[in-house]
């Protein structure tokens, strides 16, 4: 009981010190005299944003606002950081005992109080493709969101974002090193043909309503959970998101969809991309991928920092994704990082944290760039966000405020004392030789992730 | 590209796959071999009119510097070049010492997730110390390369594993062999120091009690007590034997014999530990055993600068990567940690506490620290001279000075920032090809039509 009130009392703690705290109440907001980086329209000095009812309203100088007004002088302001990969909010990653596990949703399992949310909007990061995990060659129903933390859950999700769904090949779905129990598949040979099967199955299901929507059977199919998703993915109204490490098997994959007649839309991780550049580009797949992360696993070992060059050369749309809520808070130094590596000039590195993962989620007609029109997801930076001395001042999303450095540090005064007031309740106070009860740690994500966490 | 009769075409072109994945595999291991075996060049060079960024002394905004039989032979604005000199034309570069990891699992961990016998990193059971890493270091790992191509050059690289995990080796990236690349062979004693964990495995299971947790440390710590009295004894009787043959010959014992150096405060230990009491323990401990103390990974170590300072116990911080560990813990509470222990006039270095293949990103962890209050030239410090310091080698490696290892990297910018190239590397003042395994595939791949 007492564990429970504690648990009880720290929930509290964290709730009450995250809800909304920043939200602007003005509808209208002026960012002045920024050096801005629209990532699709090049880089402007000494301009202003005029955000209205969450838009962004007007981009040009001089511009006049009688609602809050926010002087950048000497600041950076790019497009909100979205990152194609993430667990973040997701208290369940991996349904690991089917190898085809397409009726799982993560929409079922987010927890909008994570603080690696917060964590996140203090690294610049306003959206995340939520996905399953990669124990499965077929995993789970993907959810893109934005970071609005402090809302309600339903607020975070990107409605009109394409639906997804998370594939796998390699060692994970093999289930090796000692990840969970034994099943089929074992082998490369087994996850392609986990996958091949499903879309036989759903090939044959897709017909079985045709034959009786024309009158062709008396009896209605089964309605299948598993093979509905499945269909929309034949039907090309589903972004199959395909966690992979080598060519080969990113180039099987590819073949299979198109012998079934759709694209793959985001090869993950692909970190032997590189290899296979012409046949990605040819197919019109993505990448989603990481900097510079290799030599973790085997399948990891030819992983070279070029790959983002080499992808981009070769016209694929690519983005730096992050796969883990301690490398979401610097995606702005990875991006820095593929002008070092090839020499991706810098908007197009840019681009790789913003419009481009945009485009993968079918979400940049909303966000990604700073253009009139668009949703005003901002990040206000002390310097160039490609400099490793930059720091977030302040994180808009449609307008609002999720996070401000300044407000961040007065909010820590106030929390220490709110702190300091919880451990002072009899709940929490130790008794004799007791220590004080503790709440149970927080779920952590290895104990279900066959990624290892990081993958 | 269309793909018909597929059904039959996949099978061959599996077995196509696989059997050209096994012959480039066998090709890589060669190439890393041979990558390695890139011995760079020795002799004389100069690098003349660049910006020398001597961390020790000022900046020499357009200076020489000089490099023979792998030392630096000089450093001024205007040198008199030697004649056998290969010169360098450093306008627009500048010129920084190499930096220094000092908590690294380099070379001993080349695969770390589902390929053990690449793994050689933790031993089994619980007192090692005779457990070398420098027997363990692998010369030609694919990431000696990788990483000092981005400015790198000496790691104090240890081994991991149970509470006395063994004897770290402080290496240059460098060398054909061990012996090559050893700066300090048996560099220092890496202890993980017992902490309250109710951890319950990486498979889940109920979490330990927490008073369970307490008697479990308190069990281990008195083990670890025991195993450094047992060693002050033993290096007692044996040097009662040295003296006197006549009384009965001790049995040797390889880890006791190891432990010796330590224990006396000859030689450092390096402490794991991140909380502010374990830290304190820590701080206890070495006073009561009267030991040469290092904290490695050192969260909360600001807290505890009373302690660290009295017992003059240096930080090696490993953190600016990590998550903050309590949800109400400040987000930036990591990377502020450094410019807190500056304020708190705590001696510490930043390191990545890396197992190898993520070392190269030294410099942005430091650079990160400085974003989050400690200024960039402490920043840098904490990189190079600070950690050349904490491992007692500041002699020979972590500025530019006459007589110091030539282990020098010339950047065109600032050495801590991603955008940053490195244009030439020195290590024991051989010039060094800047490739890697990186940059080998990058070559293969980069044209394929």
């Amino acid at each position: 009981m007492k564990k429970i009130t504690a648990l009880f009392l720290l929930s509290i703690l964290i709730l009450s010190t995250s809800s909304v705290a920043f939200s602007q109440t003005s509808s209208e907001i002026l960012i002045r005299n920024a050096t801005i980086l629209t990532a699709t329209k090049g880089t402007l000095l000494n301009t202003d944003i005029l955000i209205q009812n969450g838009k962004i309203a007007k981009i040009g100088k001089g511009l006049k606002s009688s609602g809050t007004v926010i002087d950048a002088t000497g600041k950076f302001v790019m497009p909100g950081i979205i990152d194609a990969h993430a667990h973040t909010m997701l208290d369940a990653i991996n349904e690991g005992s089917f190898s085809v596990s397409s009726m799982t949703r993560v929409s079922d399992m987010l927890n909008p109080t994570d603080i690696s949310i917060y964590r996140g909007l203090a690294g610049g990061v306003t959206a995340a493709n939520l996905l399953h995990g990669s124990a499965n060659s077929i995993g789970g129903l993907a959810t893109v969101v934005k970071f609005k933390f402090g809302k309600s859950v339903e607020d975070f999700v990107v409605a009109d974002a394409p639906p997804g769904i998370k594939f796998a090949m390699g060692e994970n779905p093999k289930r090796q090193g000692g990840q969970g129990p034994g099943r089929y598949p074992r082998t490369r040979m087994g996850v392609i043909e986990t996958m091949r099967d499903a879309f036989v199955r759903a090939r044959d299901y897709k017909q079985s309503w045709a034959d009786f929507k024309a009158g062709k059977t008396k009896v209605s199919p089964r309605k299948s959970l598993e093979l509905e998703p499945i269909v929309e993915l034949l039907e090309g109204k589903r972004v199959v998101h395909a966690h992979g490490y080598r060519s080969d098997e990113h180039l099987n994959l590819l073949r299979l969809a198109e012998e079934f007649g759709f694209k793959i839309g985001v090869l993950q991780h692909a970190l032997e991309a590189y290899k296979i550049a012409p046949e990605i580009a040819k197919h019109g797949a993505a990448v989603s991928i990481f900097t510079d992360s290799w030599s973790y696993k085997l399948e990891a070992y030819d992983a070279i920092p070029y790959n983002a060059y080499i992808m981009w050369k070769n016209g694929v749309n690519v983005s730096i994704n992050s796969d883990d809520d301690g490398r979401m808070r610097r995606l702005n130094l990875d991006a820095a990082k593929i002008m070092k590596y090839g020499g991706v000039p810098e908007q197009d590195s840019l681009q790789m944290i913003t419009i481009n993962p945009a485009k993968q989620l079918g979400i940049d007609k909303r966000t990604g760039s700073i253009e009139v029109g668009k949703d005003a997801d901002l990040v206000i930076w002390t310097a160039h966000p490609f400099s490793v001395f930059a720091r977030v001042e302040t994180t808009f999303i449609e307008g609002e405020v999720y996070f401000d450095r300044t407000k961040d540090l007065e909010m820590r005064v106030a929390m220490e004392k709110e702190r300091k007031t919880l451990e002072g309740t009899d709940a929490n106070k130790s008794k004799g030789n007791e220590p004080p009860p503790i709440p149970k740690e927080k779920r952590k994500s290895h104990l279900d992730d066959a990624d290892g966490g990081n993958q | 590209m269309k793909f018909q009769n597929s059904k039959f075409q996949i099978p061959n072109y599996i077995f196509l796959c696989f059997a050209l994945f096994t012959i480039n595999f066998s090709l890589f291991a060669q190439s890393d071999g041979s990558q390695q075996n890139l011995l760079g060049k020795a002799g004389t060079f100069a690098i003349k009119g660049a910006k020398i960024i001597t961390v020790s002394g000022e900046t020499i905004e357009n200076g020489t510097v000089v490099i023979k039989d792998g030392k630096i032979l000089s450093v001024v604005a205007t040198a008199s070049i030697p004649s056998d000199a290969q010169v360098i034309d450093g306008k627009g570069l500048s010129v920084y010492p190499g930096m220094i990891d000092a908590s690294t699992n380099l070379g001993l961990v080349e695969i770390g997730l589902s390929a053990d016998p690449t793994v050689d990193v933790a031993e089994s059971g619980d007192m090692n110390a005779n457990a070398k890493a420098i027997v363990g270091i692998n010369p030609h790992t694919s990431h000696v390369n990788v990483t000092r191509v981005n400015g790198i050059t000496t790691v104090l690289s240890s081994p991991a594993g149970g509470m006395v995990a063994g004897q770290t080796a402080l290496i240059n990236l460098w060398g054909s062999t061990q012996a090559e690349m050893a700066i300090v062979p048996l560099h220092s004693l890496a202890i993980n120091f017992p902490r309250i964990s109710t951890f319950a495995g990486f498979f889940g299971g109920p979490q330990l009690d927490y008073n369970e947790a307490v008697k479990q440390r308190d069990r281990r710590l008195d083990d670890l007590k025991k195993m450094f009295r047992d060693a002050a004894e033993y290096a007692r009787i044996k040097e009662a034997y040295e003296k006197d043959k006549t009384l009965t010959s001790p049995a040797t014992s390889t880890k006791m014999d190891a432990m010796i150096p330590y224990i006396r405060g000859e030689k450092p230990i390096m402490f794991t530990a991140e909380r502010e009491r374990d830290i304190r323990g820590v701080a206890k401990f070495a006073e009561e055993m009267k030991i040469k103390a290092v904290i490695v990974g050192g969260q909360d170590a600001w807290k505890a600068a009373d302690v660290l300072k009295k017992n003059n116990i240096s930080v090696i911080y490993t953190n600016i990567y990590s998550l903050p560990v309590q949800d109400d813990d400040a987000f930036d509470y990591l990377f502020e940690a450094p410019s807190k222990m500056q304020k708190a006039g705590i001696k510490f270095c930043i390191s990545t506490g890396n197992d190898g293949a993520e070392v190269r990103d030294l410099p942005y962890h430091a650079g990160m620290a400085s974003a989050y209050g400690l200024s960039a030239a402490d920043a840098l410090k904490s990189v190079t001279i600070n950690a050349a310091e904490i491992l007692g080698v500041s002699d020979k490696i972590g500025s530019i000075e006459v007589g110091k290892l030539a282990n020098i990297v010339v950047t065109d910018g600032d050495m801590l920032e991603p955008r940053t190239n490195i244009k030439y590397l020195f290590i024991n003042g051989r010039l060094l090809p800047l490739t890697s395994r990186h940059t080998e595939l990058f070559e293969r791949f980069k044209d394929r039509k």
